[in-house]
């Protein structure tokens, strides 16, 4: 048989490891949700003393890409100190798993997000993160980051399609350098959408493709 | 897994039968001339006569005469030249709107587009929950600059066929060409044009065991329709080429293998497998009508999982099989035709399309049954969805 992922993947997605959910986990996290095609859950202990993630587990609502880089980043992740473990990105997970498509990287990207954000819980329900800060422009710019462009495998911002970004009074306008009937117009709106709208400050997103 | 392989995408393409190669074989290698030499040697006389003959038995399996029949190289190219053949022929006479409906195929829904930026108008018709266009819309959304209707006759994914004779009768009504996509019924669910108000209907010899390459476009006697390939005269000097003589051979040979006794094997298998994992998978979803719906399709959401996940392990498995998944499209877009019919982007990521034909057995239908509960039941336990209901899997 001939597939579109490597041998690894295939063993990731055929076997994924650390599957299941902690019932006291010390942070947890979900990215993405069903609306996006992929969801991923992180669940994380932590032993308060070194700070090292000492159990993880996840769980996938995804296609074969999410669900192997779910695997691996739960791997790479036990036993890393939150510091070390926040560092893993998407490049790590595609690296350790012998390479991804490009096109899927939005869809493994989420287990990335996952274990970050199962981190920023586990500091924010710890009282280990700065207070609620306003929304600004920049961190618009980093959450778009997020956001894959699926044409290169890399972000937004990075392949240059973000060409503005307004944000007054809690209403938030990106452009985008594509065509509105470009295949991935679609697909790109709805996961900045995903990123930006749960921001507790922002009442309205509004996303222009411009080409 | 025993090196078995299964395959049930007969909607994206067949195995050709061994019979139709048969048929094929004399015009690859005896009589390879072009029947546009007729005037010039015996040769060309042969292919002339010999390409006629296959008109007429395509032409006479709709209905037809054999001048209202010509060949293209598939369903892509007979939706393109009716839809934006009449398009050219009539927007000047008449008007510069078109309607259709939102599910159909890309060949159709794709051209609509492309004459929206050429300064058409076209209007998308919703469908119910089922896949079915409202009539009563379809009536009140005629305008007098309306110049085509084109409605699928069954769809690709949900295998929803429409009441393709009543859609006609409303177009006869209101003076508007009514153009029907029978690439997935052609001839399984039979049409004569003699009978059903339809102006253009597109085939398909890809979808019935022939060759991949070979369809045709029904042109109902004084259609207007302009040639806009620009080349030869040949195909009643509407679609310019080479003809494609052992394509057309081929045609004409799976559309004369196409039994009812087959039909009604499809229709069968069908039946069980919807029956089958209906009962024995939990939360799973028929999308498309229960018995309107074309004889060789069934397409089931398995909620709570992805499809590209399902296609994938079933392919370990040795099970080929579509899904309208996003994952599984290089889109990246979820299938158009859940959508349309209502249904949210889990249910378009969890459906699987299975199509059958002539070289699939009852055994196989029963077999991927147990299959796919397995793999479902896998998939299930480590999605974060869904947990009440599938609590009891764990």
């Amino acid at each position: 048989m001939k597939f579109p992922y490597s041998e690894i993947v295939l063993e990731h997605f055929r076997h994924p490891r650390n599957v299941g959910q902690i019932e006291d986990a010390d942070g947890k996290a979900t990215e993405g949700s069903p609306s996006c095609g992929d969801m991923v859950s992180v669940y994380i202990k932590v032993d308060p003393e070194s700070k090292t993630i000492s159990d993880i587990k996840f769980e996938s609502y995804g296609c074969a890409s999410n669900i192997a880089t779910g695997s691996i980043i739960t791997e790479l992740a036990k036993g890393k100190t939150l510091d070390e473990a926040r560092k893993i990105n998407w490049k790590t997970a595609s690296e350790a798993l012998g390479g991804l498509p490009k096109i899927k990287a939005h869809c493994s990207v989420l287990a990335v997000e996952g274990l970050r954000s199962a981190i920023q819980n586990y500091e924010e329900r710890h009282g280990l993160v700065r207070e609620k800060k306003p929304t600004t422009e920049d961190e618009i710019h980093r959450r778009l980051r997020k956001v894959m462009n699926p044409l290169s495998g890399l972000d937004l911002e990075r392949t240059n399609l973000v060409k503005e970004v307004q944000l007054k009074d809690g209403s938030v306008r990106i452009a985008i350098d594509l065509p509105p009937d470009h295949q991935f117009s679609n697909s790109i709106r709805e996961e900045i959408r995903e990123k930006i709208e749960p921001l507790w400050d922002i009442k309205e997103v509004v996303i222009d493709f411009i080409a | 897994m025993t090196g078995k392989r299964v395959y049930f995408d007969n909607s994206a393409a067949t195995r050709m039968d061994n019979r139709v190669l048969d048929a094929m074989k004399p015009y690859f290698f005896d009589n390879y001339a072009v029947a546009t030499s007729e005037f010039a040697y015996s040769e060309g006389i042969d292919a002339r006569e010999a390409l006629d003959s296959f008109r007429n038995i395509l032409a006479a399996s709709l209905g037809a005469g054999s001048e209202e029949f010509i060949f293209t190289s598939g369903n892509t190219e007979s939706s393109n030249i009716a839809l934006k053949g009449v398009a050219l022929a009539l927007s000047r006479k008449k008007g510069k709107h078109i309607m259709t409906s939102k599910i159909e195929d890309f060949p159709v829904l794709h051209s609509a587009r492309a004459l929206e930026k050429e300064g058409f108008q076209a209007t998308y018709l919703e469908v119910d929950g089922e896949g079915f266009i409202n009539l009563d819309q379809l009536k009140t959304s005629v305008t007098d600059k309306t110049i085509l209707v084109s409605i699928q006759h069954a769809n690709q994914e949900i295998g929803t066929v429409q009441d393709i004779e009543k859609i006609g009768e409303i177009c006869r009504e209101k003076n508007v060409l009514f153009h029907a996509d029978a690439t997935h019924t052609f001839p399984r669910v039979p049409i004569d044009v003699k009978r059903f108000p339809v102006d253009l209907i597109t085939v398909s010899a890809h979808t019935i065991h022939g060759p991949k390459g070979i369809g045709g476009l029904y042109v109902r006697k004084g259609t207007p329709i302009t040639k806009w390939i620009d080349g030869g005269f040949q195909e009643f000097d509407i679609r310019p080429g080479m003809e494609n003589i052992p394509g057309a051979a081929g045609f004409a040979k799976a559309v004369e293998l196409v039994t009812s006794d087959e039909t009604r094997n499809l229709q069968a298998m069908r039946d069980r497998l919807i029956d089958r994992v209906l009962a024995e998978i939990p939360d799973t979803t028929l999308n498309g009508h229960r018995w309107k719906r074309l004889p060789q399709n069934a397409n089931i959401t398995f909620h709570f999982v992805e499809g590209e996940s399902i296609t994938l392990h079933l392919d370990m498995h040795g099970y080929a099989v579509s899904t309208g998944s996003a994952c599984f499209s290089r889109s990246l877009e979820s299938s158009h035709v859940i959508m349309g019919i209502g249904g949210d982007h889990e249910r378009a990521h969890g459906s699987i399309r299975f199509t059958f034909g002539r070289y699939n057995t009852m055994s196989e239908i029963d077999e991927i049954v147990g299959t796919l509960a397995e793999i479902v039941k896998e998939l299930r336990m480590i999605s974060p969805l869904g947990k009440e209901k599938t609590e009891d899997m764990k």
